[in-house]
C-alpha cells in the first residue's frame, strides 16, 4: 500500500512538474504585459503583474493598429471557417454517399495533395493574386485554402456512419438531394462539422506564411504578422509585444474552453479512425 | 416538371447532377490553389527570369541548388532540429500520456486540458513569447539558469544555443498535441491484454515494453510522420526567434525558400527549393511507412 502511494505522489510530482513548465510561458506573457520592459528584464525581473498595461497597449498601438490586426484576424478567420466548412460538409458528404465517375480519382487527388508541404504552393499563389490585383487583401487570405482535403476527409468518416435508407426514404418521400443534404446530412454532422470547423478556425487564426506574405500594408496585417513586425524592430519594446501576444492568444483561448473536446476530436480525426 | 414555390424541398437537381453541385466549389478552389500552383512551380522550378523574361533552363536551378552551400546549411539545420525535436515530443507526449492513463490520479481532464494549451497557440505567439524567455540579459531562463550559478546563455546569438532555443520551443508548443493523440490510442487499447500479462507476472514495465508500445504503434507513426513534416515545414519559430541566425545557424529550408522567393524575388529558385522539400518530405514519409509497417 506505501508504495502505490509513493507511485501517486511521483506521478502527481512530475504531472505537476509539466503544469509548470506549461504554464510558465503564459504567465511570463501576463508579467510582460503588464510591466515596462526594463522591469521585465532587470535583475531580480518582476514577477507580479504590474500596472503598466495601459502605457504598454499606448505603445503597442504607436507601432501598429492592433485593433485593425485583431479585426482583421477576425473577419478573415470567421469567413474562411463558414466557406471552408460549407466547401468540407457538401464535399464530405458527396464523397460519402454518392458514386459517380471520377470519383476515385478526384478523391485521390485531395487525399495526396495533403503530403505537399503548403511551402510549394506560396509562389504561384502569390502571382495569381498579383495576377488578378487581389494581393493585400482579405479574399486573398480566404481564398487559398478553402479546399482543405483533411477537413473533407474527417467529414466524409462522419458521413459514412448515416445509413443509406435514411438517405433513400427522403427521397422515395420526394425530397430533392439539396433538401437532403442540408435538412437530413447536416444536422447529422454537426459534431463532425463543430470539430472540423474549430480546426479550420485555429488554423487561420495563427496562419502566417501567407498571410505575410500576401498582405503589405499594415492595416491589412493579421495578428501575428503585427506581432512578427513588432518582433522585428531593432530593439524589441517586450512590454507592447506581450501585450500583443496575450491579444492575440484570448480569443483561441476563450474558444478552446468552451470547446476543448471540438478541438480534440478534430486532430483525433485523422489519427484514430479505423 | 412543376415548381410553384422555391423552397428548398423542391429545388430538385437530381441525384444524377448532386454529386456535380455540391462537389463543384471544393474541386474549383482545389484546382485553382492547390493543383495549379502544384503544376506552376514544378515549371517555375525549370526556369530563369532575366530582365522580365522568363525561359526554360532545364535542371539549371537544381543544379544550382545543389552547389550552394547554403542550401546544405539550411538543409543539416532542418534535420538536426527535426532528428532532436521529432523524438523529445514524441517521448515526453508518450510520458505525459502514460502517467495521465495510469488510473491513479484525478484531475485528468485538467491535466490534459492544460497541457493541450500550447497548440491551440499559434506559433508566431509562442515564438514572441520565448523571445522574451531566451533574452540574454535577464530574460526568465538566463535569471533561474543564474540562481543555481550558470552563467548566463547567449540563447538566441550562437549558432548552438541558437538551435536548441528553436527546439525548446518546439518541444514546449508540441508536446501536449501528441500527448492528446497518444492518450487517445493509450485508452482504445484493450485492457483484457494487461490484466492476462498481469495473471502471467508480467510486470507494469515488461506490459509498457511489450503490450503498450506495440498497441500504439499506428498511432506513434502517425505522430512521427506528423512531426517530421512539420519540422520540414519550420518557419515561424526561426523567423521570429532568431530570424535565420546568428550566421545562418537556424535558416531552415522553409525560411531559404521564403528569402528567395520572398526577399530576393527569384521565384524559379525558390520553386526548385520547393520541389527538393516535396521530395524529402515524400521519401521520408515512404520510409516511415515502411519502417512502421503498416497495412495500408
Amino acid at each position: 500500500m506505501r508504495s502505490s502511494i509513493m507511485n501517486k505522489l511521483i506521478i502527481y510530482v512530475l504531472l505537476l512538474l509539466g503544469v509548470l513548465f506549461t504554464v510558465a510561458p503564459f504567465y511570463w506573457m501576463v508579467i510582460g504585459s503588464t510591466n515596462p520592459t526594463d522591469e521585465i528584464l532587470s535583475y531580480p525581473p518582476k514577477f507580479l503583474p504590474g500596472d503598466f498595461i495601459a502605457e504598454n497597449l499606448k505603445r503597442l498601438m504607436g507601432s501598429v493598429d492592433i485593433w485593425k490586426a485583431l479585426l482583421n484576424s477576425s473577419i478573415i478567420t470567421i469567413t474562411f471557417t463558414i466557406l471552408a466548412g460549407i466547401v468540407s460538409a457538401a464535399a464530405g458528404f458527396t464523397f460519402a454517399k454518392y458514386h459517380f465517375r471520377g470519383k476515385k480519382i478526384i478523391f485521390a487527388m485531395f487525399i495526396l495533395s495533403m503530403m505537399i508541404p503548403y511551402q510549394a504552393l506560396v509562389i504561384p499563389q502569390f502571382n495569381l493574386f498579383a495576377n488578378f490585383g487581389l494581393l493585400n487583401t482579405h479574399i486573398a487570405v480566404i481564398l487559398p485554402q478553402l479546399t482543405y482535403p483533411f477537413a473533407i476527409f474527417l467529414i466524409m468518416q462522419n458521413m459514412k456512419s448515416i445509413p443509406d435508407s435514411l438517405l433513400e426514404s427522403a427521397r422515395i418521400d420526394g425530397a430533392g438531394e439539396i433538401f437532403i443534404f442540408v435538412r437530413i446530412a447536416l444536422p447529422t454532422m454537426i459534431p463532425a462539422l463543430a470539430a472540423v470547423s474549430i480546426f479550420l478556425f485555429t488554423f487561420q487564426w495563427n496562419n502566417f506564411l501567407w498571410p505575410l506574405v500576401s498582405l503589405i500594408t499594415k492595416d491589412m496585417y493579421t495578428l501575428p504578422v503585427a506581432l512578427a513586425t513588432i518582433a522585428n524592430q531593432d530593439t524589441i519594446d517586450y512590454g507592447q509585444l506581450m501585450l500583443g501576444a496575450t491579444i492575440s492568444v484570448i480569443p483561441i483561448f476563450i474558444i478552446f474552453l468552451f470547446m476543448q473536446r471540438y478541438f480534440v476530436a478534430g486532430i483525433l480525426g485523422g489519427a484514430i479512425k479505423e | 416538371m412543376e415548381r410553384p414555390t422555391m423552397s428548398i424541398h423542391r429545388l430538385d437537381i437530381g441525384k444524377k447532377h448532386a454529386p456535380l453541385v455540391l462537389l463543384a466549389p471544393a474541386v474549383l478552389f482545389f484546382s485553382l490553389f492547390i493543383a495549379y500552383p502544384i503544376v506552376s512551380s514544378l515549371l517555375l522550378s525549370f526556369q530563369i527570369s532575366e530582365a522580365g523574361q522568363t525561359s526554360f533552363v532545364g535542371f539549371d536551378n537544381y543544379i544550382r541548388l545543389f552547389q550552394d552551400p547554403l542550401f546544405y546549411e539550411a538543409m543539416k539545420n532542418t534535420l538536426i532540429i527535426g532528428v532532436i525535436q521529432t523524438p523529445s515530443v514524441i517521448i515526453l507526449g508518450l510520458l505525459t500520456a502514460t502517467l495521465l492513463n495510469s488510473g491513479l490520479i484525478k484531475l485528468e481532464n485538467f491535466f490534459r486540458l492544460t497541457y493541450f494549451t500550447p497548440a491551440v497557440t499559434s506559433l508566431v505567439g509562442a515564438s514572441v513569447i520565448f523571445l522574451l524567455l531566451l533574452n540574454q540579459e535577464n530574460g526568465l531562463i538566463n535569471f533561474l539558469l543564474g540562481l543555481v550559478g550558470i552563467d548566463s546563455i547567449g540563447w538566441l546569438n550562437t549558432p548552438f544555443w541558437a538551435k536548441v532555443s528553436i527546439i525548446l520551443q518546439g518541444t514546449w508548443r508540441w508536446t501536449g498535441y501528441n500527448m492528446v493523440i497518444i492518450l487517445a490510442g493509450l485508452q482504445s487499447i484493450s485492457k483484457d491484454l494487461y490484466e492476462a500479462a498481469s495473471i502471467d507476472g508480467a510486470t507494469k514495465i515488461r506490459q509498457f515494453f511489450s503490450i503498450t508500445i506495440p498497441q500504439l504503434r499506428p498511432v506513434l507513426l502517425f505522430c512521427l510522420i506528423m512531426s517530421t513534416i512539420g519540422s520540414f515545414q519550420l518557419f515561424d519559430e526561426p523567423y521570429i526567434l532568431t530570424n535565420g541566425g546568428p550566421v545562418n545557424a537556424t535558416t531552415t529550408i522553409t525560411m531559404y525558400l521564403y528569402e528567395n522567393g520572398f526577399q530576393f524575388f527569384d521565384f524559379e529558385y525558390a520553386s526548385a527549393i520547393a520541389y527538393v522539400l516535396v521530395g524529402f518530405i515524400a521519401l521520408l514519409t515512404y520510409v516511415q511507412f515502411k519502417l512502421g509497417g503498416d497495412k495500408n
